[in-house]
């Protein structure tokens, strides 16, 4: 296979939620400017194999929420009930975070970063 | 285009609920004995044997475990997994087997003792992973979780309250009432749904199916054989994205790709349903199938529901058997119960829960989160 055109398996930035730290990153394709969120060492829009890590200045819209009632472990249940919203982030990607509980859809929101024992969990507030 | 019909000639389900010391293997021996029965062949018959996963004997190679203990020896088998649509994709695989050649009789076959054979901790933990490891399932949301972000959207884009999803728990609960089967057989009405326990808003306990054991199969053949055949005509698949953060689009989640290609398959029109069997993981579930593939107009499933459109003898009769949400779901199986009651019905056998026409049914199952999408057009020979 042609070096250049193999994706190379890479991880998200270590400053990045998912590994621990205080950072949302986001991915963008210079080629065709595709914007979104699941790290992939490829577009998965044209396959283009050296996509931008953006970090994410985490202010955004909630496109929908619920009030998680039913806990699925111990870990979850100390939270409960908690708040999961869709966020659509100014950059142009949706994710999935916690936030206070009386967000609701439209509200304009900024991010931070709750503890919960060993992991970051990504948090929104109104703005 | 397809152009080659299969024929559904028997089928086989058991009582949903709970099912103390049966096994996976037990529940799905009885539905394939069952359905042998029904359709009038014997073990020898089969030569070919598709089944779907079960979440209490995770195992490489299912179908072959499952052939050794019922005891036939198919010249053709394995084991599917798609989710809540495996067993619609069952049904698809076993039209394609006959319509390439590769096998004359197909026993489907499922079954999973997911109440009684784990903890609900077990159970809940295992679902949820239909979610992103890092990206969704750590943040902690259950499956109901999923569906509820669907479901306060489709209020706020519809200007619709609780009540509409109540309906269609209502409605499900009605039919169930009367079938022996059904794992509930109490009455519920609105204000029970809507006071029931909150499990992640706006869904409350009745708008979510329960956990049962249970199984379900069929023998699909080449020919229209034994006393109850009925035609498999069109079949048709869409898979969007499989994860809730990366969907764009919550208004075409891809129910209406499948279902209109498989009703193009059987040479139909949406108009021509007479009967429909729609997966109902959940009551938004129900409304959002409902409303995408055109049997009921946007915000309407509910309000409809209501007024007894969904009821036998009605505009659209659907799931008569009272659906995931009050006959039951256990796993693949779940899906499976949904055909099983469209062929009593497309064959008069429905007893007391009998509609008057139900010449051409769409089936439509969906697996993850809305993710993965099958369709079926069955109807009378």
């Amino acid at each position: 296979m042609d070096s250049a055109s193999t994706p190379k398996p890479t991880k998200a930035p270590i400053n990045d939620w998912t590994l621990g730290g205080n950072a949302l990153h986001y991915q963008h394709c210079k080629a065709c400017t595709h914007t979104w969120y699941f790290f992939r060492p490829f577009c998965p829009s044209c396959g283009d194999t050296n996509p931008l890590v953006q970090l994410s200045l985490g202010r955004g819209l909630v496109f929908t929420q619920t009030l998680v009632h039913r806990a699925p472990d111990a870990k979850f249940r100390e939270l409960a009930p908690y708040k999961i919203v869709l966020v659509d982030l100014d950059e142009g990607f949706r994710m999935m975070a916690h936030g206070d509980k009386d967000l609701d859809i439209g509200d304009s929101v900024t991010l931070s970063f709750i503890a919960l024992e060993d992991q970051k969990i990504p948090y929104f507030k109104k703005i | 285009m397809q152009t080659k019909v299969s024929y559904l000639v028997g089928s086989g389900l058991t009582p949903y609920g709970k099912h103390e010391d049966s096994s996976t293997l037990d529940l799905m021996s009885q539905a394939a004995q069952l359905a042998l029965s029904d359709s009038g062949l014997v073990r020898g018959d089969i030569d070919a044997l598709i089944c779907g996963y079960s979440t209490t004997l995770p195992h490489l190679m299912l179908a072959t475990v499952f052939a050794e203990y019922f005891g036939i020896k198919p010249t053709y088998a394995h084991c599917v997994q798609s989710g809540g649509a495996t067993g619609f994709t069952l049904a698809m695989l076993a039209h394609q087997l006959i319509a390439s050649g590769a096998a004359r009789r197909v026993l489907v076959v499922s079954g999973e003792n997911r109440l009684t054979g784990q903890s609900r901790d077990s159970a809940v933990q295992v679902l949820a992973q239909v979610g992103h490891p890092t990206y969704e399932v750590s943040l902690g949301p259950i499956i109901p979780a999923y569906y509820g972000l669907l479901a306060n959207r489709y209020m706020y884009e519809h200007g619709t309250d609780e009540r509409n999803f109540a309906e269609l728990a209502v409605t499900m609960r009605r039919h169930a009432c009367l079938h022996p089967g059904a794992q509930f057989d109490t009455v519920i009405t609105v204000d029970e749904v809507l006071s029931s326990k909150p499990i992640s808003s706006p869904l409350k306990m009745l708008d979510c199916c329960p956990l049962s054991d249970g199984g379900c199969a069929f023998v699909i053949a080449d020919e229209a054989l034994g006393n109850y055949p009925i035609k498999m005509t069109g079949t048709a698949q869409h898979h969007s994205e499989q994860h809730i953060s990366a969907m764009k689009d919550l208004t075409y989640f891809g129910a209406q790709s499948s279902t209109q290609r498989a009703l193009e398959r059987a040479n139909r029109k949406i108009k021509d349903v007479e009967y429909a069997a729609i997966y109902d993981s959940f009551t938004i579930t129900l409304a959002i199938l409902l409303e995408e593939i055109g049997l009921a107009p946007r915000g309407q499933a509910g309000r409809l529901a209501g007024e007894g459109y969904f009821d036998a003898n009605s505009n659209m009769p659907l799931n008569l058997h009272g659906g995931l949400l009050s006959y039951g779901h256990c796993g693949v199986a779940g899906a499976m119960a949904h055909m099983a009651e469209a062929h009593l019905q497309m064959t008069g056998r429905a007893g007391i829960r009998q509609t008057s026409k139900a010449g051409v049914t769409l089936l439509h199952g969906d697996g993850g989160v809305l993710s993965s999408h099958v369709s079926l057009v069955l109807e009378s020979v």
